[in-house]
């Protein structure tokens, strides 16, 4: 019980005191500084109703407008919307939904048509939306090769192993691995206005500029982007198409620019959606140069699908919207509304909390405040 | 350094048995631990060999350089929380499980193990330091006939050493011989026990004869002894040698870790070597002290452990629903892994999978940034200037890091008397000299006297001395007969030793110092003492050397309570001088005293009143045949074989007689600096403080009253002092009945009064104080703590007494207890009889308690009560006391170390206590609440977005964020900026808080880190994931980017959600930090900057170039951050999260403001004042000052003797023999501390003798109720200043209290009937025809003249005792007119 920590610096300590020799006594005086005597300067912020008060006023004042600007911005936004899954008899989509199979050779062709109210426009985004496809899975997510849609051609003939089991098929490299790639969406959406006399005018759709500039231009190369002439056939050559791909990789687009891993429906398909229900861009149309004439005037459409991915196995649904665009992005009800209501409740807090403290606060604050 | 000192103590246990381990490897299988006998022979190693004893090296490291990385790392992960993640690490290598990358969990657990490991090694380095430099201190050991050198590791048992004077003892040594005489050699013992008296040690006769090295090196006895223990004061063996037997004792031991002093060279056997020493075999074992916070921290880890396992389970159950569900019809696109072929597979493997991500609500970091708050507190402690003692020049140390915000919930503090409130410095006062009193002007409003310098009139003075009456040198400067008798007496008679080095530099060694002082005031007025022999002291008078011839020595002991000395002055005369207690000097004084003895005892009455320790002076002509007849009956008496010690009495009490009296000293007993006003604000601040002390119970009482523990204005003091088990319990039965009884019968009025100002007291709590002076807060803002006690006592098993109803009980009361019945109190029935009356007492006080019962009442705190307890003290017999407190305190500096290395902190005075617990402690306390939670709050707010997560990605552990995010998270983005809040924050400056103690109260409640508090925290957290989670996701699933792209991908969602969490929590910090210095400001821009760098970074292009397969996110925060609306739901989300806490908070500082907030609100108010902030406090700690200055006189007190408190007896007898006088200051120390156990005895004895009533001091039977006036509190005085804002009841209550306390005292302890009670003013007259009441009244009387101090009924008590044991015979006495016959008869009688 005694002597606990017995070392050879107590002993000597003793004795320096204890002994003569008490010359090299220093002061162990600590020393004087605001840090070391906690006396730092600090600004100490207090909760008194002159500074919370204030506070919830002023963020309902800010919030207020903002929502309201939000709001009447996303109202402004014009959206159409039509599900072409074919779940039901009368939908024109329901034979294709029935009777498909991934391997079948024709593909299955539905017309849907339908009415737009109001014209669109300036620039018109066409969005695909699936439901319940849960592209946030954590084994969906990891299940790619970043590597190899960068281009890098170890990669490229080796998978890594995150894309197993659609890593290889046939003892061949699956370019581009992974069940990402492999359930690439891969129905056709073309766009038909039927004008008033009859004739039905195909509407020309972009697919350039639909993906992040980042993925398009960094993340996805093409294996051997660097080599002039570059034939992306060849580049491939030895690796095999995902399973349920019609096309190898290669063959995804005419154009150079957006074929093979930098194909552009496919970068967007490759950035996962966060949430179960999603869109994805799938074609800008653009506003006719002159201006004068909006991008989609009032009046009857159609809209041909070719019907190649099924969704309703797990109880899917698929699709097309059609939106406008403002500075804030897409029609977002949500977002004004909930700034108005928070705006609102921190005003209404604001007064309530300013009654209370009329009401019962502590005196001695308010009568302090007063002084 | 101070950080590592406490380590060695937390591996001793560990240290000692790997060594054994080592060495029982080494001895084969010999067992060492088995060892029943220890046999030695002197001079022959071979034959010690064979039984392998340890060997002189001692080894307190644990690592060496190849072992360091596997035992360390073996250690580190015998911790829980180490294992755990490493078992995650383990799980997260599956790679169906892992959700998370291998480096989330090992960069943090590698930086924590490093960060430990670091610290270990340090720690051990150092210990390799101390180590080697103990092994290889050179010592002399004796081989083969010659001295050689080795180092202290190849000193072997059976090896005789040489020490040299101021040496370490290398090893326990058997003493030999030395160069002394009688073979006596002197040794200092601090390292060991802490007592810094020199003691005596000395060899058994034989061997000391054998002298020089030639005959030791032929010596070949042999010792036999008991193995080696680790009890420091026993040793028992025996020496063989030349056939003969020789009882060895340990007081022929010397034992390693003492100093050779005073003496120039001995030898020693070693016994003991090394490990097996008993310096070493005493060395750890502490028990590793934890803090509540602690154990709370580790049941909420183990909540949060059985949560997260709830959540994996509910989530896991999600999995197989959704698998089974969706998950199967999904297979086309995502079939399962090749391990799992249904879902209830999956489910598993998704539990753990989510026990992985969801593993951050136990963070890692948690221990590690709780021990780095922690050892920034203490280093703050280290580096308080207010906690240094200059004189010392000691800082205060935290010599445990791991204790400080325990500091803060303190409730109970245990306190030494002796150097912990006292300095144990003596000084002479003021004295009374033939009826005229000398000394300190009392008088507050002149201006402070001047200090005498002595040095003119006399170059032997000793400059330390002080006195301030000049008017004492004057009378000695004209001659003053009597003054001159005076000095000459206390220069005479004493049991003084003298030293002088150098011609007029003197140094007395005195065993008491009181002694020390009296003897010192008499060299300063010229009458110095300056050596002794034994036949003669040398004196110097007035300048004029002069030698007495010393007759004899009529020594000192607790029954006489008195020494005389006979001397024989150059002139032939011979002359007794006496001193001793007043009680019984006076008695025998010559009846033509009576005159002076009634104005003397007035000078004592005020003396006492003063609160000083007084002894009276007389002296005795004796003619030539007076002392040879005297002489003659001393001698055989002296040589009686049997009662020796009564025929001795006898004999001294024979020559004692018709003394003429001289006059009075007094001597104060003087407090450390400042201890009256730290318990003032400690027990503002509602710490009971307890003293328990080995001190007599008058002294103890005494002190109490001087730091005002004790005061006038207390309800009623009880005292307990019975001597059986029935007694002690019927006494504390009795004080607990009366304190349910008093306030009941004072009803009422006071009751009332006590409600109606409870409500508006209680809020202002000392906020108006300051602007109307304080008020008087002290007595009623404790009596309105009384009704809220922390936790009522568990219920007893025999149960006591209304208990709850004692939690009720208005009115302060004092217990006094001594060791006796404190033995019989400790005892496991009546324990909790004991507990809850001592609890329901403001103060209490042990005297005469064992080292062991201090620790056992610490104990029966600790046990019964959930309250931490703190104990204080400097010596060696607080250790206990001090290991079994939650934390002790050494005061360092007074009496050697030990106390000081058995403590968590140290410092040199008792009155920093108030700043280690007001500022240190409740700061530490508050921060590491504040820290705790926000520390759950912002990992729950982290990772429930996970849990919610969830249910929209297929139960599937998907995390939300970015990896890297996650490994950062807690060791980058928010960790500094709580770290600093708990290191740096204040909710008020230290000045407000020892301002208002009140302050400190929800420590003790436990109130800012609980059960609740921690649940508030989870559900804020749970709140914020939600916000954090659904605000996101009900925003960004429709939004689009300005171009078009959606906003929906996980990415975005990822980053959107970590930025909104790091700002979130960053402003909840901003909102919890009190107190923004640059650091905090530095730390949390910083860390928001920190976030957006890094994120940047680690979504930049570079990188990804260089790694893709590790980068994901490339680009994701560039786009990210660039979109309003990501934006706009980042300030949505922040705003939801915030301002409901805003609100609430608000609303509860606007309507129960808490007393720091107002605290807090002052002080803003008066910065935005301009009013210069630091005057109330500077002004109030001198007004504190100058209220103790002008102490004296404030209060009424019963008489002290100081003689009988510190003395011992035994002393004459050696200096008559001359045996010592050649080490005569040695020899001192020795005595006293052989004779220092010996007061069970000496009180057993008393007990029988029934020694002396104290006379009946009649002279004061003054007119009795000046105690209203008189007793306006001293601590009211302090109380006023220090906060608190009422002023009603206590005018009210002195006035009718006391009155009834009389009562009480009376009836409760005497038992006689009440009737006697109301007459006792009038004693004298009244008492004439009981047989008690001489014994019971006068005392009584003497009280209430002074003014009604508790000490009073001690002295009650004892008389009373006294008196019911036996002294009818002398009771009738008391019919004679006054005390002086009263006197005079009892002398007669004895």
């Amino acid at each position: 019980m005694m002597a606990s920590s017995y070392n050879a610096k107590d002993e000597d300590g003793h004795i320096t005191v204890t002994g003569p020799g008490g010359g090299t006594l220093r002061s162990k005086k600590p020393e004087n500084t605001a840090f070391k005597q906690q006396r730092l300067p600090a600004w100490q912020p207090i909760l008194t109703a002159g500074t919370v008060l204030p506070a919830f006023f002023i963020i309902g004042l800010i919030f207020i407008p903002i929502g309201i600007g939000l709001y009447v911005t996303s109202n402004n936004i014009k959206e159409f919307e039509v599900d072409y899954t074919g779940v039901d008899m009368s939908s024109p989509c329901f034979n294709c939904s029935q009777n498909f199979s991934w391997n079948s050779t024709t593909p299955c062709t539905c017309t849907i048509p339908f009415f737009l109210e109001q014209p669109y426009e300036s620039n018109v985004f066409m969005y695909y939306g699936l439901s319940n496809f849960y592209q946030n899975h954590r084994r969906y997510v990891k299940s790619r090769d970043d590597s190899q849609l960068n281009g890098d051609m170890t990669s490229l003939k080796e998978p890594s192993k995150e894309c197993e089991p659609y890593a290889y098929h046939d003892n061949k490299p699956i370019a581009p691995c992974g069940a990402i790639a492999n359930s690439m969406f891969n129905d056709t959406l073309e766009l038909f206005y039927n004008d008033p006399n009859g004739t039905k005018v195909q509407i020309p759709l972009t697919n350039i500029g639909i993906a992040w500039w980042t993925d398009k231009h960094v993340k996805f190369k093409n294996p051997g982007a660097g080599e002039a002439n570059q034939n992306l056939t060849a580049v491939f050559q030895g690796t095999t198409k995902p399973l349920n791909w019609r096309r190898p990789v290669y063959e995804l687009d005419a154009a150079a620019n957006n074929n093979g891993f930098i194909n552009e429906d496919f970068i967007v398909w490759m950035r996962t959606a966060a949430l179960p229900t999603f869109r994805k861009l799938y074609r800008i149309i653009k506003s006719p140069s002159n201006g004068m004439m909006p991008t989609m005037p009032r009046g009857n459409y159609t809209l041909e699908v070719v019907y190649n991915y099924p969704v309703r196995s797990f109880e899917g649904r698929k699709r097309m919207i059609l939106s406008t665009i403002s500075w804030m992005g897409g029609k977002n009800p949500f977002l004004g509304i909930a700034y108005i209501t928070v705006g609102s409740v921190c005003f209404f807090l604001g007064v309530v909390l300013l009654i209370i403290h009329h009401k019962c606060g502590n005196r001695n604050n308010s009568a302090d405040i007063s002084n | 350094m101070t950080v590592l000192k406490d380590i060695p103590e937390k591996w001793f246990p560990v240290v000692l048995p790997l060594q054994r381990k080592k060495q029982k490897g080494l001895n084969g299988d010999k067992k060492k631990r088995a060892e029943e006998e220890r046999r030695v022979r002197a001079n022959d190693r071979e034959y010690n060999e064979k039984f392998q004893y340890a060997s002189n090296c001692i080894m307190t490291s644990k690592y060496n350089i190849i072992t360091f990385l596997p035992v360390n790392l073996f250690e580190q992960f015998q911790e829980v929380a180490n294992t755990y993640f490493l078992f995650l690490l383990i799980l997260q290598l599956i790679p169906q499980i892992s959700s998370l990358s291998w480096f989330t969990t090992i960069v943090p657990l590698a930086l924590v193990l490093s960060i430990t490991a670091v610290k270990d090694a340090t720690d051990d380095y150092f210990r390799h330091k101390s180590d080697n430099q103990v092994n290889n201190r050179q010592s002399q050991v004796l081989i083969h006939g010659s001295l050689q050198n080795e180092k202290w590791m190849n000193v072997r048992v059976g090896d005789i050493i040489k020490l040299e004077n101021n040496q370490f003892v290398a090893a326990d040594l058997l003493l030999l011989s030395s160069s002394e005489p009688h073979g006596l050699c002197y040794i200092e013992t601090a390292e060991l026990d802490g007592e810094t008296n020199m003691k005596v040690r000395q060899s058994v006769s034989v061997t000391s004869e054998l002298g020089d090295q030639n005959n030791l090196a032929s010596f070949d006895g042999e010792v036999v002894c008991e193995p080696p223990n680790n009890k420091l004061d026993r040793f028992c063996g025996t020496l063989y040698w030349q056939d003969k037997k020789y009882t060895l004792t340990n007081q022929n031991m010397l034992l390693r870790g003492c100093v050779l002093r005073n003496t120039e060279a001995c030898y020693g056997l070693v016994i003991f070597a090394g490990p097996d020493t008993k310096l070493m075999q005493n060395s750890g074992r502490t028990k590793f002290k934890r803090t509540s916070i602690d154990r709370l921290m580790n049941t909420l880890v183990l909540w949060i452990f059985g949560f997260l396992v709830c959540m994996g389970v509910i989530l896991a159950v999600g999995n197989a629903v959704w698998e089974r569900e969706v998950g199967s019809l999904f297979q086309s696109y995502l079939p399962w892994d090749p391990p799992v072929d249904n879902f209830l597979f999956s489910a598993f493997l998704s539990f753990w999978s989510y026990v992985i991500i969801l593993n951050t609500v136990v963070p890692i970091s948690l221990y590690v940034s709780v021990e780095v708050i922690r050892l920034g507190h203490s280093y703050f402690i280290n580096w308080d200037q207010q906690m240094f003692c200059s004189q010392c020049n000691t800082a205060a140390e935290a010599r445990t890091t791991t204790l400080n915000e325990e500091l803060g919930q303190v409730e109970y503090i245990f306190s030494d008397k002796t150097g912990t409130l006292t300095q144990n410095i003596m000084s002479f006062n003021k004295c009374s000299i033939n009826g005229q009193t000398y000394g300190e002007v009392t008088d507050p409003l002149a201006p402070q006297p001047k200090r005498l310098d002595f040095t003119p009139f006399n170059p032997l003075a000793d400059p330390d001395f002080c006195f301030y009456d000049d008017t004492l040198l004057e009378s000695v400067k004209v001659g003053d007969s009597h003054t001159h008798q005076f000095f000459r007496l206390l220069s005479l008679c004493h049991t003084v030793m003298s030293e002088e080095k150098s011609e007029g530099e003197l140094v007395y060694k005195a065993q008491s110092p009181d002694e020390g002082a009296l003897v010192t005031a008499a060299r300063n007025f010229g009458f110095v003492f300056r050596s002794r022999t034994p036949g003669t002291i040398t004196t110097t008078e007035m300048g004029r050397p002069v030698t007495y011839s010393l007759l004899a020595i009529l020594d000192f002991n607790n029954i006489r309570k008195r020494m005389s000395v006979i001397v024989r002055n150059p002139e032939g005369r011979i002359r007794l001088y006496c001193k001793g207690a007043d009680t019984v000097l006076l008695e025998r004084l010559h009846p033509c005293n009576q005159e002076l003895m009634n104005i003397t005892s007035d000078h004592l009455n005020e003396y006492a009143a003063d609160g000083l320790r007084t002894l009276a002076l007389a002296y005795r002509d004796l003619s030539e045949d007076e002392w040879e007849s005297w002489s003659e009956s001393h001698r055989c008496a002296d040589k009686a074989t049997n009662c020796r010690e009564d025929r001795l009495a006898a004999a001294y009490e024979e020559i004692e007689q018709d003394m003429m009296l001289l006059g009075a000293t007094a001597i104060e007993d003087k407090l450390q600096e400042g201890v009256p006003e730290t318990i003032a604000v400690l027990s503002l601040a509602n710490i009971k403080i307890w003293v328990l002390t080995g001190d007599k119970q008058e002294t103890a009482v005494n002190i109490g009253y001087s730091c005002k523990m004790l005061t006038d204005d207390m309800t009623e003091v009880f005292n307990i002092t019975g001597h059986t088990v029935q007694s002690v319990r019927q006494e504390l039965r009795r004080a607990r009945e009366r304190m349910i009884e008093l306030p009941r019968t004072r009803v009422g009025v006071k009751d009332e009064g006590m409600e109606g100002c409870g409500e508006a007291c209680f809020m202002g709590n000392g906020f108006r104080g300051q602007e109307e002076g304080h008020g008087t807060g002290g007595g009623g803002e404790k009596q309105l703590q009384c009704p809220l006690p922390p936790a009522p006592p568990p219920p007893a098993l025999p149960p006591p007494p209304p208990t709850n109803l004692l939690e009720n009980i208005s009115g302060e009361f004092a217990l006094v207890i001594n060791g006796h019945s404190l033995a019989h109190a400790l005892e496991a029935d009546m324990e909790m009889e004991f507990l809850s009356t001592a609890c329901a007492c403001k103060a209490v006080i042990c005297c005469r308690v064992t080292p062991l019962q201090k620790a056992q009442v610490v104990e029966l705190i600790k046990k019964h009560k959930k309250a931490v307890t703190l104990a204080i003290g400097d010596g060696a017999n607080d250790v206990s006391m001090i290991k079994s407190a939650h934390i002790g305190v050494g005061i360092s500096g007074q009496e050697g170390i030990q106390a000081v290395l058995a403590s968590d902190y140290s410092f040199a005075q008792f009155r920093f206590l108030q700043r280690l617990l007001l500022v240190h402690g409740r700061w530490s306390y508050l921060r590491m609440c504040r820290f705790l939670c926000y520390f759950f709050y912002k990992n729950f707010a982290f990772t429930m977005v996970h849990f919610w997560f969830g249910f929209f990605c297929g139960f599937s552990a998907q995390t939300v964020y970015d990896q890297y995010f996650i490994t950062l998270y807690n060791i980058v983005y928010t960790s500094l900026p709580v770290l600093a809040m708990g290191i740096f924050d204040q909710d008020v400056p230290d000045l407000r808080s020892l301002e208002y103690p009140k302050l400190y109260e929800p420590g003790q409640l436990n109130l800012l880190f609980n059960k609740r508090e921690f649940f508030i925290c989870i559900t804020q957290g749970i709140y914020t994931s939600v916000v954090l989670f659904f605000v996101p996701c009900a925003i960004l699933s429709d939004a689009t980017q300005s171009n078009g792209v959606p906003l929906a991908d996980y990415q975005t969602f990822a980053v959107t959600t970590a930025t909104a969490l790091v700002i979130v929590v960053s402003v909840q910090i901003a909102l919890d930090t009190g107190f923004w210095t640059v650091i905090n400001h530095v730390f949390v821009w910083g860390s928001l900057g920190s976030y957006f760098t890094i994120m940047l970074a680690l979504h930049s292009q570079t990188l990804f170039r260089i790694f893709p397969n590790q980068f994901h996110f490339v680009g994701s925060a560039q786009s990210t951050l660039l979109q309003p609306v990501v934006w706009l739901t980042i300030a949505l989300a922040t705003a939801i999260c915030i301002v409901p806490v805003l609100a609430f908070r608000f609303l509860k500082v606007d309507l129960k403001p808490q007393l720091s907030d107002t605290v807090r609100y002052t002080q803003l108010v008066h910065q935005k004042k301009r009013k210069p902030v630091g005057r109330s406090m500077g002004d109030a700690w001198n007004g504190v000052g100058s209220v103790s200055e002008s102490r004296l006189g404030a209060r009424g007190g019963s008489r002290r003797s100081g003689y009988a408190f510190a003395h011992q007896e035994g002393f004459g007898e050696l200096i008559t023999s001359g045996k010592n006088m050649r080490l005569s200051s040695l020899a001192l120390a020795t005595f006293a501390s052989r004779h220092s156990s010996s007061w069970i005895d000496t009180l057993r004895r008393k007990k029988h003798t029934h020694a002396h009533t104290p006379p009946s001091a009649s002279g004061e039977c003054s007119p009795a109720p000046s105690y209203v006036s008189g007793s306006v509190a001293p601590l009211s005085n302090s109380s006023s200043v220090l906060g608190g804002s009422q002023d009603t009841p206590i005018e009210e209550e002195t006035g009718t209290a006391p009155a009834q306390n009389m009562q009480t005292v009376l009836t409760s302890s005497t038992q006689t009937p009440p009737a006697l009670a109301p007459t006792s003013e009038a004693s004298a007259p009244q008492a004439s025809g009981q047989a008690l009441n001489a014994g019971i009244l006068t005392p009584t009387a003497v009280r209430l003249d002074g003014g009604d101090s508790p000490g009073g009924w001690t002295i009650t008590l004892e008389t009373v005792q006294e008196a019911l044991f036996g002294w009818k015979a002398r009771a009738t006495a008391s019919s004679s007119p006054g005390p002086p016959s009263v006197a005079k008869e009892t002398s007669q009688n004895e």
